[in-house]
C-alpha cells in the first residue's frame, strides 16, 4: 500500500543546552523502540464481515487480528496493546454471552489495557462487573468516579508499564454518560471534567511517575464539527501538555493517518483513531535514544 | 461543593496507586545502580512512526483463536441463520438527510406491530412514532434477511413505550427535531423545514397539530429516559410499557413480510 509520508520536525531548544555536557556523551547505546498497538469500538465484532456485507466485506475478525499482533510482538517484544472502549454491543455474541467471549479473546490476544466506552455499560454496571473475571487485562478511567458503585477499586485512573527501561504511562478518559446511557445502567458513576482530569494526569505521570511516554486512552470522540463546545480528542490535545499520544474512540472515525496537533505548549502531539469493528489496527512506534548527543535533533513524526 | 468531594476521592485513589508505584520505583532504582550510566540518562523520544494496518482476508487466521470461538459461533448460528424476509436493496442510515428508508422501515414497523397492542389495552391509537437516528446500528444488505439482521440493526435491548405528551411537549419535540437536523426516524408525524432551517409545517396523521390536545407517542425506553437529550419526554405523567423489544418488533415484522422495500419519502424534508 502506498502511504503519503511527511515529516514534522520539532525544535527541542532546551535539549541543545545539554549538548556535549558532563562527558557522558561518549556513551552510545542502541535506540529503543516501543510499539503501541490499538483498537477502538470493536463492538463485539468477533467474526469478520461476510463476503456479502454491503459495506465492509471480508474485513475485520479477531482470529486475523490475533495473527497480526503475534507477528508484531515477535518483531518487537516491547509492544503494548490498548483498546479505547466500546468493546461490547453490536453482534449477537454480546446478546448471547454478555461480553464473556470479547474479554476472553482480548485476554488471549494479550491486551495490556483498555478504557471504558458508553456501550460497555449496556448490560448495566453490574453486567460489566460480572464479566471482569474474564479479562486478564486492566481497565483505566481517570474521569469516571466509581466510588459509589460496584466497580469501586476495580478501575484505576492510570497504569504504568516499563518496557526495555522505558516507562510508559497510560490514563483513561470516558465520555459524559448523562443523556447517552440510561441512568439505571451507569447508576452512581460520576463524570469528572476531562480537560482538568487530563491536565492532572499528565502532571502526575510526568512529574511523579517520571514517565518517558504518556498516552491518553480516550472514549471522548475525535471531533464534533456541529457541537464546537463539546469536548473531543482534538480539543483535549490542544489544551493539555506532556501527552505524546491520544488514542480515541466513540465517533468511529476512520483517519487516513494520525492527526498532528499543536498542544498548549505549541509542541506536536498525535491524535489517532482506527474506525470501528476491528477493521483496522493502529500501530505507532516510538523510538527513544538515551545518547544525549542525538537528543538535540528533536522529534520527527512520520505519519 | 459536591464536585470537590469527588475530586478529593479520586485524588485519594490516585495517591494509593502512586504509593504502590513509588515502592516499585525504589526497587527499580536499586537494580539500576549497577547500570549507573544507563540509569542516569533520560530517554529522549526522537522519532515517531505511525501506520494503520487493515485487517483483511490476506492475513493468516490464528487457529487457537478460531477454535476457541467456534463452539460459541455454532450455538448462536443455530438460532440466527434462519431466513425470515428479503431486502430489495441495501439500506443504510446515511442514505438521506432528513429521512432514510431504513429509519422509515423501523418506525413504520413499530407502528404496525405496536398499535394493535396499544389499542387493545387502552382503546386508543398511537398518534405518532419517534426513534433516534443513532439507534440504527447497522445496514440492511440486499438479499436474505435473517434473525441476525434484526440483531445487527437493533443490538440493544430497548423496548417500546408509549408516552402521553401534552401539546407543549409535542412543540418541544418538534423544535428538537428541527434544530437537530438529523434523520431521526418518525412515523405519522410530518415535518417540513424551510431553507432557513425554520419549521414550515407540521402535521400529525395528516392533520394540523392541536397544541391544546394530548398525543400518544411511541418511542423506546432509552429515549423516554432522556437518551439523545430528548428531554421533552421527561415531564410526562402517563407511560404505557408494552414489554416489546424493538428487535423483536423487527423480527416479527420481517417474518410476516415477504420482501421489504422501504423508501425515503416526504415525512421529514427541507425545502431547497
Amino acid at each position: 500500500m502506498k502511504r503519503r509520508d511527511f515529516i514534522q520536525q520539532t525544535a527541542a531548544a532546551a535539549s541543545l543546552v545539554s549538548l556535549g555536557g558532563l562527558g557522558l556523551t561518549s556513551f552510545t547505546s542502541k535506540p529503543k523502540k516501543i510499539t503501541i498497538l490499538h483498537t477502538n469500538d470493536v463492538h463485539s465484532h468477533i467474526d469478520p464481515f461476510g463476503p456479502d456485507d454491503g459495506r465492509n466485506p471480508n474485513k475485520g475478525g479477531v482470529a486475523r487480528r490475533a495473527s497480526l499482533i503475534k507477528n508484531i510482538r515477535q518483531e518487537n517484544p516491547n509492544t503494548l496493546l490498548l483498546d479505547a472502549g466500546d468493546i461490547f454491543q453490536g453482534t449477537p455474541y454480546f446478546n448471547y454471552y454478555g461480553g464473556e467471549l470479547e474479554f476472553k479473546l482480548m485476554s488471549m490476544l494479550k491486551y495490556d489495557l483498555a478504557t471504558i466506552g458508553n456501550h460497555d455499560f449496556d448490560n448495566g454496571i453490574d453486567g460489566l462487573y460480572a464479566q471482569l473475571p474474564h479479562a486478564k487485562f486492566d481497565f483505566v478511567s481517570a474521569n469516571y468516579d466509581f466510588s459509589n458503585t460496584i466497580l469501586d477499586t476495580h478501575v484505576k485512573p492510570y497504569k504504568t508499564f516499563i518496557r526495555d527501561g522505558i516507562k510508559v504511562g497510560v490514563f483513561g478518559l470516558g465520555i459524559q454518560l448523562h443523556g447517552l446511557v440510561d441512568n439505571n445502567l451507569y447508576k452512581e458513576t460520576k463524570y469528572l471534567d476531562p480537560t482538568e482530569t487530563a491536565q492532572d494526569m499528565s502532571r502526575i505521570l510526568k512529574e511523579n511517575e517520571q514517565c518517558d511516554l504518556i498516552i491518553c486512552l480516550s472514549h471522548l470522540g475525535y471531533n464534533y464539527k456541529h457541537l464546537p463546545d463539546k469536548i473531543s480528542d482534538l480539543k483535549l490535545a490542544e489544551t493539555t501538555k506532556n501527552i505524546d499520544l491520544f488514542i480515541g474512540g466513540h465517533t468511529h472515525t476512520f483517519l487516513k493517518k494520525p492527526t498532528v496537533v499543536k498542544n498548549i505548549e505549541n509542541k506536536n502531539t498525535l491524535v489517532n483513531q482506527v474506525g470501528c469493528y476491528g477493521i483496522n489496527l493502529g500501530k505507532i512506534d516510538f523510538y527513544f535514544d538515551i545518547d544525549k548527543n542525538k537528543s538535540a535533533n528533536g522529534t520527527s513524526i512520520i505519519v | 461543593m459536591l464536585c470537590t468531594n469527588v475530586v478529593k476521592s479520586t485524588m485519594l485513589l490516585r495517591q494509593t496507586f502512586h504509593n504502590i508505584y513509588m515502592t516499585y520505583k525504589l526497587f527499580t532504582l536499586l537494580i539500576c545502580l549497577s547500570f549507573l550510566t544507563a540509569c542516569k540518562q533520560d530517554a529522549h523520544l526522537y522519532k515517531i512512526e505511525a501506520k494503520q494496518i487493515n485487517v483483511t482476508d490476506s492475513l493468516e487466521i490464528d487457529e487457537d483463536i478460531e477454535s476457541f470461538i467456534k463452539p460459541y459461533r455454532v450455538q448462536i448460528n443455530k438460532n440466527l441463520d434462519s431466513v425470515i424476509s428479503y431486502a430489495k436493496e441495501t439500506y443504510s442510515k446515511s442514505d438521506g438527510e432528513y429521512n432514510t428508508a431504513i429509519g422509515n422501515l423501523m418506525v413504520d414497523a413499530v407502528y404496525e406491530q405496536c398499535n394493535p397492542i396499544f389499542k387493545s389495552r387502552t382503546n386508543r391509537d398511537i398518534d405518532f412514532v419517534l426513534l433516534n437516528h443513532g439507534g440504527i446500528r447497522a445496514i440492511i444488505s440486499e438479499g436474505n434477511i435473517t434473525t441476525r439482521t434484526a440483531y445487527e440493526v437493533m443490538p440493544f435491548e430497548n423496548a417500546v413505550v408509549v408516552a402521553k405528551l401534552k401539546g407543549e411537549q409535542v412543540k418541544e419535540l418538534i423544535s428538537y427535531l428541527v434544530t437537530e437536523k438529523r434523520a431521526h426516524p418518525i412515523a405519522k408525524l410530518n415535518l417540513v423545514i424551510d431553507k432557513d432551517d425554520q419549521l414550515y409545517s407540521a402535521t400529525i396523521n395528516d392533520k394540523p397539530i392541536d397544541y391544546n390536545s394530548t398525543y400518544y407517542v411511541a418511542t423506546n425506553d432509552y429515549l423516554y429516559n432522556g437518551g439523545d437529550r430528548m428531554n421533552f419526554f421527561k415531564t410526562n405523567d402517563s407511560l404505557y410499557v408494552l414489554d416489546y423489544k424493538i428487535r423483536n418488533v423487527l423480527i416479527d415484522y420481517f417474518s410476516k413480510t415477504d420482501t421489504i422495500a422501504p423508501k425515503q419519502d416526504n415525512r421529514f424534508i427541507k425545502i431547497k
